[in-house]
């Protein structure tokens, strides 16, 4: 199915199912244990043997010598793969560096070798006892000293540099200016689930169960990285531990489980060890940013920079902050510029809401600054800079945009007029209590997704399609969206879902996932429901299908009976037309926090969070809620904790585990609360959805760090804001 | 000189060669080895020494011959193939493995499965099952409690021995009072289940759905 005119009215617009708070129908499984993740998988593999991955001990450079001996004669020990022995091996089209590294080392923990064993305790001792030396090479660590170093970076959708009018006559000559720099670190996804993989060969056939959420890509880096047919690939993640875009990727488990399973002639399963996994896989780049804003003493923007610096190793890609000041704030005169530095560190890539996470941690702060400059309060400002247009291209109007709405409800809810504009104001006993606010933007990126759906003689309909639930709640929509094109309660719908051997989705990512794939099984429905039509003699146009029944005019036909006999199956996908190129399609909201800052020890708790948001249907109220306070969560992470400490001198993530690296807890997160206006948006698809799950995440961190200010007076533009920076500058204990 | 990581490979080694004369000297049995008795090709040498170790789990005793090096965690998951205790980090730094033992809950990857004998354990699998949840895992689904799975068999282990905790009168950082019974407010259950990290960020949920099993109103 094409989809490249608006949806009209459709079934989905029923709502009898779609729309309505469903518990999760892979519940009962997940909280019971029964769900299997990729390394449980002992039904599939009972004899897997046990891989335990070496890292390398250097950032850069080569190894000159690797001593196995030990490690081969100890007890147990089934194989050693290394570079040197597993034969010639491409790159995925997806990594930057290799997986297995050798002899040339790309950075940090960089797989070196896998040991297999016949028990995990086994290949973890003799894992140990080899030798490698290391001939290191100079790297280059330091993002704020290679700066200047750094080059215009983009591709076409995402160019370097944008500019509109003239920005710097424009801020040159603006009555109020903001020039501002802040810095984001280095973060990481600690999903739960380490990433794992079991791999079995059958000849030249490749089994993996593994934790991926983008199958289809991931099927073609496998047979790259190995060099066989895709076809021989067959990749299962049924249940996945977590991404946040940590698992857009095969990692190293997935190729050093394929490959020791060569080896050793049985299955072999992986997991990365916890304080190997932050080094050795992806994570989100830090940034340097630069923001210049000017505005008309009126309030209105009129000159608005935002310049942007992050690094990554050779031949990877910056972190696209500057995204959302494209699109955000109306102001005629613009300038975005991305620029990427050369880093030895480990790869940089996609986490949860890659380019406008971290830009608006800044350029939210940055509002709140210019409001204080202006006088303005933050919420007023931001309105008063709302735009219905894309900025860049006035005849692009927004597809739907209640930016405005989410602010003022927000405000209403939140209580946002008792605020003191002026800082340091109010005090709870021994705490300094002040509000903060930020919006929220995200692009609703769509993506071409196909789906399989089955008719059973008994009316049950089985939903196959690759997509995977990697705790966002896709297997419920998927479930919801089937129910209700087919007319059945939400008990006779099964859904099957990532594994290669179903039609390629959307997959998981960019919070494309929900509204693309829920397409994409509409689109198979719309099948599906003229087979059953044509079955059963019926006139599709005039069908109605609700309460396991098929309608035309006076006839009233059971489902089941279509496939009474033989099954019935169609399959189909949506495909996007371009109706995103007409119009922007992007998520608004706002987000309000309250915090207390501990006047003696400057110790910051979060008291209350609100999220308001616009963004299309939501297809499950309680799943997408969900999202929404897990993004806030990581938000509220961002601003107070979250810090991959570099050590500059070797390269590496020093607190590379989850005591090190620090994210919330729940004595760090108060109750949360979430709003959805009312929208529907027929330019995304006939789902009339788009994304949230990264919505959510979007100005958290800001929101953060303006209600921090607002209750000490103290900015800080160097996230997280942690006790060290607000200290020095805390007012006398009174 | 010698640089600070050829120190580091020098202590790793020593430490290993440790491990090694430690496990001679153990009880060492082969019968019963958790190994494969098939699958080529062999090593020369598969069988680590092990032990025997009986303990009560979900009400059944089992009894295992087990590496000593083997975490209670791993001989769940991998011996007894019980995958609903969770590996999130192998260090004690997530919960994502908490199980109940003998009435307290413990983080099952930071204790040896040989130091159990006879101890009565409870996991995920213990408390419900899929057509007959435990009130605690009916409100996480309730609550949504959870969104990929991963840390939540932890969640709700812990969540059950929270209550157990706060009934038998057990203060925590934040009780207020040492003497008397602590509170079941949010700031209790927030500070008793920190050692349970959800990157998801279900907190919120979770201590709505634990506060609804306590007793206390929705």
């Amino acid at each position: 199915m094409k989809f490249d005119t608006p949806a009209t009215t459709n079934p989905i617009d029923r709502l009898k199912i779609v729309g309505r708070p469903t518990d999760r129908i892979d519940g009962p499984l997940k909280t019971t244990g029964t769900a299997p993740y990729a390394y449980e998988r002992h039904d599939v593999a009972p004899d897997a043997a046990y891989g335990h991955v070496l890292g390398s001990a250097i950032a850069k450079g080569h190894i000159a010598s690797m001593d196995l001996a030990a490690a081969k004669a100890a007890p147990g020990v089934l194989a050693i793969v290394t570079a040197e022995n597993a034969g010639k091996l491409g790159k995925g089209e997806y990594n930057t560096a290799k997986l297995l590294g050798g002899p040339e080392i790309e950075h940090y923990h960089q797989a070196v070798a896998l040991v297999v064993a016949e028990t995990f305790e086994q290949a973890r001792d003799a894992a140990e006892m080899i030798e490698v030396e290391y001939a290191p090479a100079k790297g280059a660590y330091d993002l704020a000293a290679a700066r200047d170093s750094a080059k215009p970076s983009g591709k076409d959708e995402e160019p370097a540099d944008s500019r509109v009018g003239n920005f710097d006559s424009a801020f040159a000559a603006a009555p109020v200016q903001l020039d501002a720099t802040y810095t984001t670190p280095d973060q990481s996804h600690a999903m739960m689930e380490p990433h794992a993989s079991i791999a079995a060969w059958e000849g030249d056939r490749l089994s993996l169960w593994t934790s991926n959420q983008m199958i289809a890509w991931s099927v073609g880096d496998v047979a790259k990285t190995l060099g066989i047919p895709k076809e021989k690939v067959h990749l299962m993640s049924p249940y996945i531990g977590g991404g946040f875009g940590g698992k857009l990727w095969v990692r190293a488990d997935a190729l050093l489980a394929a490959l020791g399973a060569r080896a050793a002639k049985r299955p072999v399963k992986v997991a990365l060890q916890r304080p190997l996994m932050i080094n050795n896989t992806t994570h989100r780049p830090a940034t340097i940013q630069r923001i210049r804003l000017g505005a008309g003493k009126d309030g209105r923007l009129t000159a608005i920079g935002h310049d942007s610096w992050s690094g990554d190793l050779p031949g990877g890609k910056p972190e696209t902050a500057i995204m959302q000041t494209r699109l955000l704030y109306a102001g005629a005169n613009r300038l975005t510029r991305q620029r990427l530095a050369e880093l030895d560190l480990p790869e940089g890539n996609s986490m949860r809401a890659p380019g406008e996470a971290p830009g608006m941690m800044a350029l939210e702060i940055a509002m709140d600054e210019m409001a204080e400059k202006l006088g303005l309060d933050p919420v007023e400002f931001r309105i008063r800079n709302d735009t219905q247009v894309d900025p860049e291209q006035p005849k692009r109007r927004f597809s739907q945009r209640q930016l405005t709405e989410c602010l003022r409800t927000g405000a209403e809810r939140f209580g946002w007029a008792r605020r003191k504009p002026e800082p340091r104001q109010v005090r709870d006993g021994r705490w300094l209590v002040g509000l903060g606010m930020a919006a929220a933007y995200r692009g609703s990126p769509v993506i071409k997704s196909g789906a399989r759906v089955r008719l059973d003689g008994k009316g049950i309909v089985t939903v196959e399609t690759d997509m995977t639930d990697i705790g966002t709640g896709s297997y419920t929509i998927i479930a919801q969206t089937a129910a209700e094109m087919m007319g059945v309660p939400l008990d006779r719908v099964v859904v099957r879902l990532g594994d290669s051997a179903f039609p390629v989705s959307s997959g998981s990512g960019g919070q494309f996932g929900g509204n693309s794939s829920t397409a994409g099984v509409y689109a198979a429905c719309v099948k599906l429901r003229e087979a059953v039509t044509a079955k059963l003699g019926l006139n599709a146009a005039a069908a109605e299908f609700a309460d396991g029944q098929v309608r035309s005019g006076d006839r009233a036909i059971a489902l089941a009976e279509a496939a009474k006999g033989a099954e019935l199956v169609a399959e189909d996908e949506i495909e996007f037309g371009g109706l995103n190129k007409k119009a922007q399609l992007s998520t608004f909201g706002g987000h309000f926090v309250e915090v207390a800052v501990d006047a003696a020890t400057a110790e910051v708790r979060i008291r209350r969070m609100l999220a308001v948001c616009a963004s299309g249907r939501i297809l499950n109220p309680k799943s997408a809620r969900s999202q929404v306070i897990g993004a806030m969560t990581m938000g509220a992470g961002a601003a107070l904790m979250e810090d991959l400490v570099v050590d500059k001198r070797q390269g590496f993530f020093v607190n590379h585990d989850l005591a090190g690296y620090e994210v919330p807890v729940h004595a760090d997160i108060p109750h949360q609360e979430v709003i959805f206006l009312d929208e529907t948006d027929p330019m995304s698809s006939p789902m009339k959805a788009k994304g949230v799950g990264e919505l959510g995440i979007c100005g958290v961190a800001a929101a953060v760090a303006n209600a921090i200010y607002n209750a000490t007076g103290i900015r800080v533009r160097d996230y997280p804001i942690t006790l060290d920076k607000l200290l020095e500058k805390m007012p006398d204990v009174g | 000189m010698a640089t600070p990581r050829e120190i580091d490979v020098k202590r790793r080694t020593l430490m290993a060669a440790t491990v090694a004369t430690a496990a001679v000297g153990a009880v060492a049995s082969r019968a019963g080895a958790q190994v494969p008795a098939a699958g080529p090709p062999a090593s020369s040498n598969a069988a680590a020494p092990t032990t025997k170790v009986s303990f009560i789990v979900n009400g059944k005793a089992r009894d295992l011959a087990l590496d000593t090096r083997t975490t209670l965690l791993d001989a769940l998951r991998e011996g007894l193939h019980l995958g609903g205790t969770k590996k999130g980090c192998d260090h004690g730094q997530c919960g994502a493995c908490t199980v109940i033992l003998d009435g307290r809950r413990i983080n099952s990857c930071l204790t040896l499965a040989v130091m159990h004998e006879g101890s009565k354990i409870t996991t995920i699998e213990g408390l419900g099952t899929p057509d007959k949840l435990h009130p605690m895992q009916a409100a996480f689904v309730k609550h949504d409690g959870y969104q990929c799975g991963y840390c939540t068999p932890g969640q709700i282990c812990s969540a059950v021995a929270v209550l157990a905790e706060i009934e038998a009168g057990i203060p925590s950082h934040v009780t207020a009072d040492l003497n008397g019974k602590p509170p079941l407010d949010d700031a209790e259950l927030r500070e008793r289940m920190s050692g349970n990290i959800c990157r998801c960020g279900a907190y919120s949920n979770i201590v709505e759905a634990i506060g609804e099993v306590a007793g206390r109103k929705a």
